[in-house]
């Protein structure tokens, strides 16, 4: 596998400028009636790997990549994809990126095979060509037994894969994939997660989007996270870890009754908030410097506070998405 | 076995990758035709849009052949040269709206979409549809033509007259699914289109002079059925399978075929081209 993708990535990378941005964007702006779904909008992906855009359902997540694979015409504001502006210079934009929408598109009456013969025909190849494509990428995709099938027959990971198959049957340089896992099983999931990374060893830039922070950290070089058409944070997973604290601390009582006395101790001697778990002996709070934890744990034991668990650790991607999106959801709670 | 299956498809579909590479534009012609082939298939998939189209069809010339025919013609075989024709036309016309029904399909499922994405001559979609559409067309054409032959008529107008009235009607449905096209990108969604469809096309090909003569009706109802387009279509077609072309009629059809493409084939391109 890596001596492989090693090759590819010899033979593929020559056309990327150094320090190039596959993707820029300004102040991007998509208005549905009065509906700010994208609500100015700045992104930067740098060329190469996979950048994540990661945000809840109804942040503008499809809405800003079908502005970006030039379906949806941006309100106002920016976007330059591979260097191309995506409504001066749709077609140019178009010959270089392919999009995996959140939805299957492939035409359901027709088999695996007629599919991607007809996409291989509109690239361009010839009809014996366009065959041989078509029977090469099942092959890859693991499809070759139900290349004769309807599409409408397939199964959800499988109808994921000759999605994806289909925008590969050129190699794009910039390759959209909106929500390509969601509603699959971890098997599929890993499958799609292979693909990904061959995608990028093979040297195209992947944007895609995910409600998994897990999966965010996983595939993705750096993530925008997004919440109601802006964007809130971005950077690596480790920065954004970073930026929400260094850590967060996990501690539980022996007994349940000395929660409230535990609460008190930590609040008061690490000066952030602490939260009450589901759990009646747990307690989780984010500690922003991580010198003063071990005093914490002295001046509970001074208190006769028995604990069963003492851990910090990185916050997971979902504090940082609670971190970052928590007061928004307060606002609303208290408005 | 050492190798998981995941790392399997790793490597396969980083090999595939390295030998996607980019061949020449296909052009306007090799795309069109690449969206007819996808339109027959289609009909190969899915033959029930036919049998749903052409059932009612022959129930109608069957039943209206034998249990009306001596009522209003004197005998079923003399009412055939004029229901054929008219059955014909209502039969072709009927279908077109499945022009609309696919267009709004494929926006639906995204498939719209996928081809939006694509570096193509974006009207090839709406060529190829037409060829899939004059397939539809005549295999229907055939159908009632074959039908009515076997029930006994034979048209005077000879092969001639029959081969020119389908092509008439042909170039009047093109003309036709114009609008459906503009009603399949602006409706939401594929029963929105049945809807609008039914409620357009059945007082069309109904109010009409398919099953009998207007002087035969109401004065009111025979003002309307004398303007309603399909009157004159079968009007044209008749006298073109009766073998003694009616010039105003067919003129009158070529007129309106032009207008509806005037009108209606900017429109659709505007809509189709700046689709949000
Ligand atoms: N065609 C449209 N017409 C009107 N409103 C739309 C349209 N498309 C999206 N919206 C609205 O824009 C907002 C953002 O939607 P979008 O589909 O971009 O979210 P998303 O992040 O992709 O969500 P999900 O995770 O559920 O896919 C939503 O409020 C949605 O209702
Ligand atoms: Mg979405």
């Amino acid at each position: 596998m890596t001596r492989i993708a090693v090759f590819l990535k010899g033979i593929s990378c020559g056309s990327m400028g150094p320090m190039s941005y596959a993707i820029e964007t300004h102040d991007l702006v998509r208005i549905f009636g009065d509906n700010r779904a994208v609500d100015g909008v700045d992104l930067r992906v740098p060329s190469g790997g996979v950048y994540g855009v990661l945000g809840p359902n109804g942040a503008g997540k499809t809405t800003t990549i079908r502005m970006l694979a030039t379906l949806l015409k941006p309100t106002s504001g920016t976007a330059l994809v591979l260097g191309h502006d995506v409504v001066a210079e749709a077609g140019v934009v178009r010959s270089k990126v392919a999009m995996t929408g959140q939805f299957a598109s492939l035409d359901e009456d027709l088999t695996g095979t007629e599919n991607l013969v007809m996409l291989a025909r509109l690239y361009g190849f010839s009809w014996g060509q366009a065959r041989q494509r078509s029977a090469e990428l099942l092959d890859a995709f693991d499809l070759t037994d139900a290349a004769d099938r309807q599409v409408k027959k397939y199964s959800g990971g499988m109808r994921r894969r000759i999605d994806i198959a289909g925008s590969i049957v050129v190699r794009p340089d910039l390759m959209f994939l909106d929500e390509p896992t969601t509603g699959l099983d971890p098997r599929s999931r890993n499958q799609v997660w292979d693909i990904v990374r061959a995608l990028v060893s093979a040297g195209t830039t992947v944007l895609l989007t995910t409600q998994y922070l897990d999966e965010a950290d996983q595939l993705a070089d750096r993530i925008a996270v997004i919440d109601r058409g802006r964007v809130i944070a971005e950077g690596t997973s480790g920065e954004l870890k970073a930026s929400v604290g260094s850590g967060a601390l996990h501690v539980r009582v022996a007994d349940a009754a000395q929660r409230d006395e535990a609460v008190r101790v930590l609040e008061s001697t690490l000066g952030t908030e602490a939260v009450r778990e589901g759990d009646p002996c747990a307690i989780s709070m984010r500690v922003e410097d991580p010198v003063g934890v071990p005093a914490a744990l002295a001046r509970l034991r001074d208190h006769g506070v028995a604990t069963t668990e003492f851990s910090l650790g990185q916050p997971s991607l979902d504090e940082v998405f609670l971190a970052l999106t928590g007061e928004a959801v307060h606002e609303e709670v208290n408005a | 076995m050492t190798v998981d299956a995941g790392t399997r498809m790793d490597t396969k579909v980083a090999a595939a990758l390295g030998s996607g590479a980019r061949p020449a534009a296909a052009t306007p012609l090799s795309s069109s035709l690449t969206f007819g082939w996808r339109a027959l298939l289609k009909i190969k998939h899915v033959p029930e849009q036919l049998f749903d189209v052409t059932m009612f069809p022959i129930m109608f010339t069957l039943m209206f052949t034998y249990i009306f025919g001596g009522a209003i013609a004197g005998s079923p075989k003399e009412y055939l040269p004029y229901l054929a024709p008219g059955i014909l036309v209502q039969t072709v016309v009927m279908i077109t709206m499945y022009t609309a029904m696919t267009i709004n399909n494929d926006i639906e499922k995204g498939v719209f979409d996928r081809i939006r994405s694509l570096p193509v001559w974006r009207p090839s979609l709406l060529v190829g549809s037409l060829l899939g559409d004059t397939l539809r067309y005549t295999m229907a054409s055939s159908i009632i033509i074959v039908l009515t032959l076997v029930m006994g008529y034979r048209p005077a107008g000879g092969v001639v007259g029959v081969v020119s009235a389908i092509a008439l009607l042909l170039v009047f449905c093109f003309s036709l699914s114009w609008i459906w096209t503009l009603l399949g990108f602006k409706l939401r969604t594929p029963n929105a289109v049945m809807g609008v469809s039914m409620m357009v096309l059945f007082p069309l090909t109904f109010l009409s002079n398919v099953f009998v003569a207007p002087e035969t009706m109401p004065d009111v109802l025979e003002s309307i059925v004398k303007v309603n387009p399909v009157t004159i279509l079968v009007d044209a077609a008749r006298s073109l399978m009766d073998g003694d072309p009616d010039g105003g009629a067919i003129t009158t059809v070529l007129i309106m075929s032009a207008v509806l493409v005037a009108v209606f084939g900017p429109l659709t391109m505007r809509v189709f081209a700046n689709r949000t």
